[in-house]
């Protein structure tokens, strides 16, 4: 649009035709004080903090309604325009209950800081103020209604951000309040958008509540470690007898691709962190039980085994099973630590979505992935399978928001009639399973159209939608793991005739895109890259084994057969997930590494107290490709990072760590530590250093060694460390991925998680089990790992 | 049923069939009805409202605007339907008009609604009546029944080949629902409060189409003035102020009632001939020209004419014409307290200044009247209200804060006997059970 320039106290402003002029003001570092007003919600007008003088205009006006206009003369600052805001801060404070010292929002509150700029230090009311109890709505959400200004943000944001209406008002004048749907309780989606947008303390959480103070807490601002999303989330810390604890999850980072957006998990389920079930000492199992030991016992034992194996009956009798919510730095390095210090291609991981088919009809097409920020920016979407509302909820927050605000045209083909239908334009509903042939059809098969036509949707209307989709430019393709193999292969074929067309592979845990990319397969290496052959890795790790490894299920038949040695397992759970018998391993020694006793762990010979993605430093690429930064929020006693137990029991095996891990020099600690950046921000110095590789890797446990090597040897993850370091995310490529073998399309399971269960992260968080919401979720057949 | 009154001064144009059952649909084409929409079917959409333009007619509600202005506003092509909306939510205390109007004449109201939708092309009218007028809303459903079925609504309304419906909508209650944007939230069955504006309704109003909103007893006009002529109309008043003028008079006046008066009528005379003054030998204290949201003038301030222009320059506004007449016996600290409970119990709540401001000020209000006011109250309750003026998000804070402001300026003197615990001297036997009573 063109632009249009006004005069605000005296500055020249220049901005875009349709500017709002509190926003416009902004840009020129003149701040319009506002309540109501929140960037990409309906407007208000409601609270009249951003009153400003227009000339010709008689009253003031306000600035968050008001579209510029060419050369309109703006005043801001006058003496009418500060008594206006005071006056309106005393009406505010009159009936508020001023009891900042115990409010939670106390120090993080926006009527403390427009009180102390704009100032309403006087009252002038004899009367007693209005006073009603606080109300607990569900267990994660109070409200204390003498608190709240009546900014309807909270409405907005539920209705209009997440599709939910769960809130409203009730009554009218002064005894207006904020509203529940269940008239005492409510029952929505659980997000807690609400409680982070309110500006006071009138929404708290109920996880965080009267805990302590904002400013007793370190920030920080990592990824959330529940589903593929991505979203960044800051977590409030503090010292703790068990090391650290964490109190709070919140959106006081926004820098995140999420923006204001976080789900009931990323806002509350960081809980199983501090459950007491916790494990703390390494576990050994001694006359059948297992029993406490130290650390340098678990170790030695581990070593020991594990070389007698390799070296008497070779590595193939060794198994090795990898995790979804590792980093991927740890699951590098487990593959390496696998292939070459294991001599075994007997790895593999959950798989919940087909990387390796998607990365071979992409290669050698640039910039073929959209990014979760290209999601919301996109003229088109077509979704296909999944249900992004329940499995991912920032995907879903991104769909429904580019359609709001941007107008985008989304295509929904699914078997159920998800909760995204209400934004879509066209919405087709297909028996369970025939997502594939959905995908045969767009690519061109007509005869897939008659098997697809049923009683709601005819073979024209088929025709027509894929007639409208290829006359979409730059349209967004997302599709859940309903779509494989060869019904991948047909998407990419459909979507390649698109111009600027970009795919979006939904899977479904924090790090699953990365188990895939760093290579947690039995046949295939980081970057999709096949064992067999002379690739980058087999020229720097040296040695591989070339026959093809055991895949899960292969290992499983291996155990019963008795012909599987050592199991070691770090971060998963199989015989949980895949109802295994527990027997199945009963003539294997299994280490396994978790945070928990899990049905997998209860059957190990050396069970080792794992540390989550919360407690370590490192990357996770969500399932767009998009690389961030995971931070480490603080250590809980007791417990090491998955990466540190790896390289310790190589170490134990008598290999040469730095071999594995290319540390060395300097005198620098690790990244993992915290040097000054206490709010969540990047740490300028920290990150200036390590962007020109003058950041030392002092230790053999320093993940970014292993960063250092993932980005000089995994395609497609050579991207800019100064703006990874720095919070951004990075999208990475699949154009020049291996070339992959082909792969079991059945082995792919999603995890059926639901907006509230996470796995076994889930069944340790009471948030996520204490809300009303998440006992009416149906009990799926395969549960998450 | 209101019983009627009369005076030799008063004009009978809008009120020229009240108490001759013209109720009743073939009564009411007896006394010249529905003559003018068949005169405006055959006209030009811009004679009509060029017409109304001339007739000098203004809104009626209370703002003054002029109507065929107004109508004139609509854009003639629209890809949403245009809609008609009567704003038949009278409820400005001190305000008796329009229910007169529904009571007597409801077919006028729907000509009215008819002729304007003529005038900017709207093939659907909504009559809106207040909650409260429950019974009038009866009166109104059955003449629009009947209305449909002469073949005067509906489809091919006259013969002439067009469509017009017509349907009315009841209030739930609320003051606030008479400021247009909010009337069209509540028809639209949302909760009653105003819209931002810019746009304004004759841009997008109800539904998101062209919209013209106007009072009952404007559109109650209209049909007069297609048959009477735009001169005719003009000249019954004075210059820019055409026509004549519902007045309610009410408070300490020997007779109150709703007369209807040439524009410009003298105020004096308005109180002492046609309401025959004040009685029980009592003097006049005060009036409020307008509804109970303009400016009182006192008893010096009322030898001028009730037009809009000359009320504005008194510093009042003629409003909605209720003209509230207070003698020397009444407490103007308890009428400006009346007033404010009023306002508080009406505020929508939405914005800020209206919502806690309407609420310090009554509940200041009270205890001052009880006596426990102190000095610094007065002081207050004037800042409070000049803080509100204008910067509220819709009229409502306005009509709040403008009466205070006008009490505790012209009337300080009494707000500073209220002092130091006194009780308030126009009580015979003190407060106490007053407050109780206010207080419920």
């Amino acid at each position: 649009m063109a632009d249009v320039t006004l005069t605000v106290d005296g500055k020249k402003v220049t901005a875009p035709a349709g500017t709002l002029l509190i926003e416009a003001c902004k840009t020129v570092g003149i701040e319009v004080p506002s309540f109501c007003y929140y960037p990409n919600l309906s407007l208000q007008g409601a609270c009249r903090m951003c009153l400003v003088k227009i000339e010709k205009m008689p009253k003031l006006q306000t600035a968050c309604t008001t579209v510029i206009g060419e050369g309109m003369i703006v005043t801001s600052d006058s003496e009418e325009i500060k008594q206006a805001r005071k006056s309106m801060l005393e009406l505010l404070l009159g009936n508020h209950p001023l009891d900042c010292p115990v409010c939670d929002a106390g120090g993080e509150c926006e009527l403390q800081d427009m009180t102390f700029t704009y100032g309403a230090a006087e009252s002038k009311f004899m009367e007693a103020k209005n006073h009603k109890d606080e109300q607990q709505w569900s267990p994660v959400v109070f409200f204390d209604r003498p608190r709240c200004i009546l900014c309807y943000r909270c409405v907005r944001v539920c209705g209009e951000g997440m599709d939910v209406w769960a809130l409203g008002v009730q009554n009218r004048g002064v005894s207006s309040v904020i509203a529940p749907n269940r008239e005492d309780h409510l029952e929505c989606e659980e997000c807690g958008m609400c409680i982070d947008i309110c500006p006071v303390g009138a929404l708290t959480s109920g996880a965080y509540r009267y805990k302590t103070r904002p400013w007793e807490m370190k920030h920080v601002g990592t990824i959330c470690t529940h589903c593929g999303d991505g979203c960044k989330t800051t977590l409030g810390v503090r010292r703790a007898d068990t090391g650290m604890e964490i109190v709070r999850g919140d959106n006081r980072d926004k820098s995140g691709t999420n923006g204001d957006f976080l789900c009931i998990k990323g806002r509350y389920a960081f809980d199983f962190a501090n459950h007491e079930d916790r494990l703390t000492q390494p576990l050994i199992r001694q006359n059948g039980k297992l029993s406490p030991a130290t650390w340098e016992e678990a170790f030695e034992l581990i070593g020991k085994t594990f070389a007698e194996i390799r070296d008497s009956d070779g590595g193939a009798k060794i198994g090795v099973i990898g995790s979804t919510r590792t980093t991927n730095e740890e699951d590098y390095l487990l593959s390496k630590f696998a292939r070459v210090v294991l001599k075994t291609n007997n790895v593999d991981h959950h798989r919940t979505a087909d990387f390796p088919a998607l990365a071979s009809a992409l290669r050698g097409k640039e910039g073929a992935t959209a990014s979760m920020a290209e999601v919301f920016t996109a003229p088109a979407i077509l979704l296909i399978g999944n249900d992004p509302t329940e499995q991912h909820p920032l995907l879903a927050w991104q769909i429904r928001n580019n359609v709001r605000l941007h107008r985008a045209r989304l295509y929904v083909i699914n078997s159920n009639s998800i909760k995204l239908r209400r934004q879509a334009t066209s919405f087709v509903q297909i028996e369970p399973g025939m997502e594939g042939q959905a995908a045969a059809f767009l690519a061109g098969s007509d005869a897939a159209a008659d098997t697809l036509a049923n009683s709601s949707t005819k073979k024209e209307e088929w025709i027509a939608l894929r007639d409208k989709l290829r006359g979409e430019q730059n349209l967004v393709i997302v599709f859940g793991s309903e779509i494989v193999g060869d019904g991948l292969a047909k998407l990419v074929k459909f979507g390649s005739a698109i111009s600027g067309a970009k795919f979006v592979c939904l899977a479904d845990y924090a790090n699953s895109r990365g188990a895939a990319d760093m290579g947690l397969y039995p046949d295939l290496l980081p970057g999709y890259h096949s064992i067999v052959g002379n690739s980058q890795f087999h020229q720097e790790w040296g040695e591989i084994p070339q026959a093809a490894g055991l895949d899960l299920p292969g290992m499983v038949e291996a155990g019963k057969a008795g012909q599987l040695e050592a199991l070691y397992v770090v971060g998963s759970n199989p015989v949980g997930r895949l109802d295994i018998d527990p027997f199945t391993f009963s003539k294997s020694f299994v280490v396994v590494q978790d945070m928990f006793l899990t049905e997998t762990a209860v059957i190990a010979d050396v069970v080792l107290p794992a540390a989550n993605a919360y407690e370590k430093s490192g990357t996770f690429t969500n399932t767009c490709g998009d690389l961030q930064l995971v931070k480490k929020a603080g250590e809980v006693t007791g417990t090491k990072s998955d990466f540190e137990m790896i390289v310790r029991i190589a170490d134990a095996m008598g290999f040469e760590m730095r071999k594995l891990v290319p540390f060395g020099g300097g005198t620098r600690a690790d990244m993992g530590q915290s040097r000054g950046a206490q709010s969540g921000e990047a740490d300028r110095h920290a990150v200036w250093l390590e962007a020109h590789g003058l950041e030392p890797k002092m230790s053999p446990f320093d993940p970014t060694a292993i960063l250092d090597e993932i980005q000089r040897l995994v395609p497609g993850y050579d991207v800019s460390r100064v703006n990874l370091l720095s919070g951004n995310s990075e999208h990475t490529s699949l154009a020049e991925a291996g070339t992959s073998a082909a792969h079991k399309p059945e082995s792919v399971s999603p995890a059926n998680d639901s907006l509230f269960s996470s796995g076994t992260l889930g069944r340790y968080s009471r948030a996520l089990n204490s809300v009303s919401e998440s006992h009416e979720v149906k009990t799926a057949e395969v549960s998450a790992d | 049923m209101a019983s009627l009154v009369s005076h030799p001064d008063e004009v009978k144009v809008v009120t020229r069939r009240f108490g001759q059952g013209a109720t009743n649909i073939d009564r009411y084409l007896e006394l010249d009805g529905y003559k003018a929409v068949q005169k405006a079917l055959g006209m030009e959409p811009d004679a009509i409202i060029n017409e109304v333009k001339n007739s000098g007619l203004r809104g009626r509600g209370g703002a003054g605007f002029s109507t065929g202005m107004k109508w004139s506003f609509v854009p003639k092509q629209s890809a949403k339907p245009k809609y008609v909306l009567c704003n038949g939510d009278e409820s400005e205390p001190g305000t008796c008009k329009d229910r007169l109007i529904f009571e007597h004449d409801p077919h006028a109201v729907i000509e009215g609604v008819m002729i304007a939708a003529l005038a900017v092309g709207a093939a659907s009218g909504y009559i809106y009546i207040r909650g409260e007028y429950r019974y009038l809303s009866v009166i109104m459903q059955k003449a629009i029944r009947d209305a449909y079925a002469k073949g005067f609504a509906g489809k091919n309304i006259f013969g002439s080949g067009r469509d017009l419906d017509i349907f009315w909508h009841g209030g739930a209650g609320a003051y606030e629902v008479g400021e247009e944007s909010a009337l069209m939230e509540s028809l639209e069955g949302k909760r009653g409060i105003p819209r931002i504006r810019p746009p304004f309704p004759a841009v997008v109003g109800l539904w998101g189409g062209p919209t013209v909103i106007n009072n009952a007893e404007t559109l109650a006009s209209v049909p007069h003035i297609m048959l009477g002529g735009a001169e005719w109309y003009a000249k019954i008043g004075p210059p820019k102020n055409g026509g004549t003028r519902l007045f309610c008079l009410s408070g300490n006046v020997a007779k109150p009632g709703v007369y209807e008066l040439p524009m410009g009528y003298s105020l004096k005379k308005m109180i002492y001939e046609v309401g025959g003054g004040i009685p029980g030998g009592r003097k006049l204290k005060a009036v409020v020209p307008g509804g109970s949201s303009t400016p009182c003038l006192t008893a010096d301030e009322i030898d001028i004419n009730m037009d809009f222009d000359s009320v504005a320059k008194a510093g009042s506004m003629l409003g909605s014409g209720g003209v509230v007449v207070i003698d020397d016996a009444q407490c103007m600290v308890k009428f400006a307290l009346r007033t404010m409970k009023f306002y508080q119990h009406e505020s929508c709540g939405w914005c800020i200044p209206c919502r806690e401001g309407t609420d310090w000020l009554k509940k200041t209000l009270m205890r001052f009247h009880a006596g426990g006011g102190v000095k610094k109250d007065i002081d207050n309750m004037q800042y409070l209200s000049e803080n509100m003026l204008g910067r509220t998000f819709c009229p409502l804070g306005d009509a709040a804060a403008m009466p205070t402001i006008a009490f505790v300026k012209k009337f300080r003197n009494e707000f500073e006997d209220h002092l130091e615990g006194r009780p308030c001297p126009f009580e015979k036997a003190g407060a106490a059970e007053e407050m109780a009573a206010l207080a419920h």
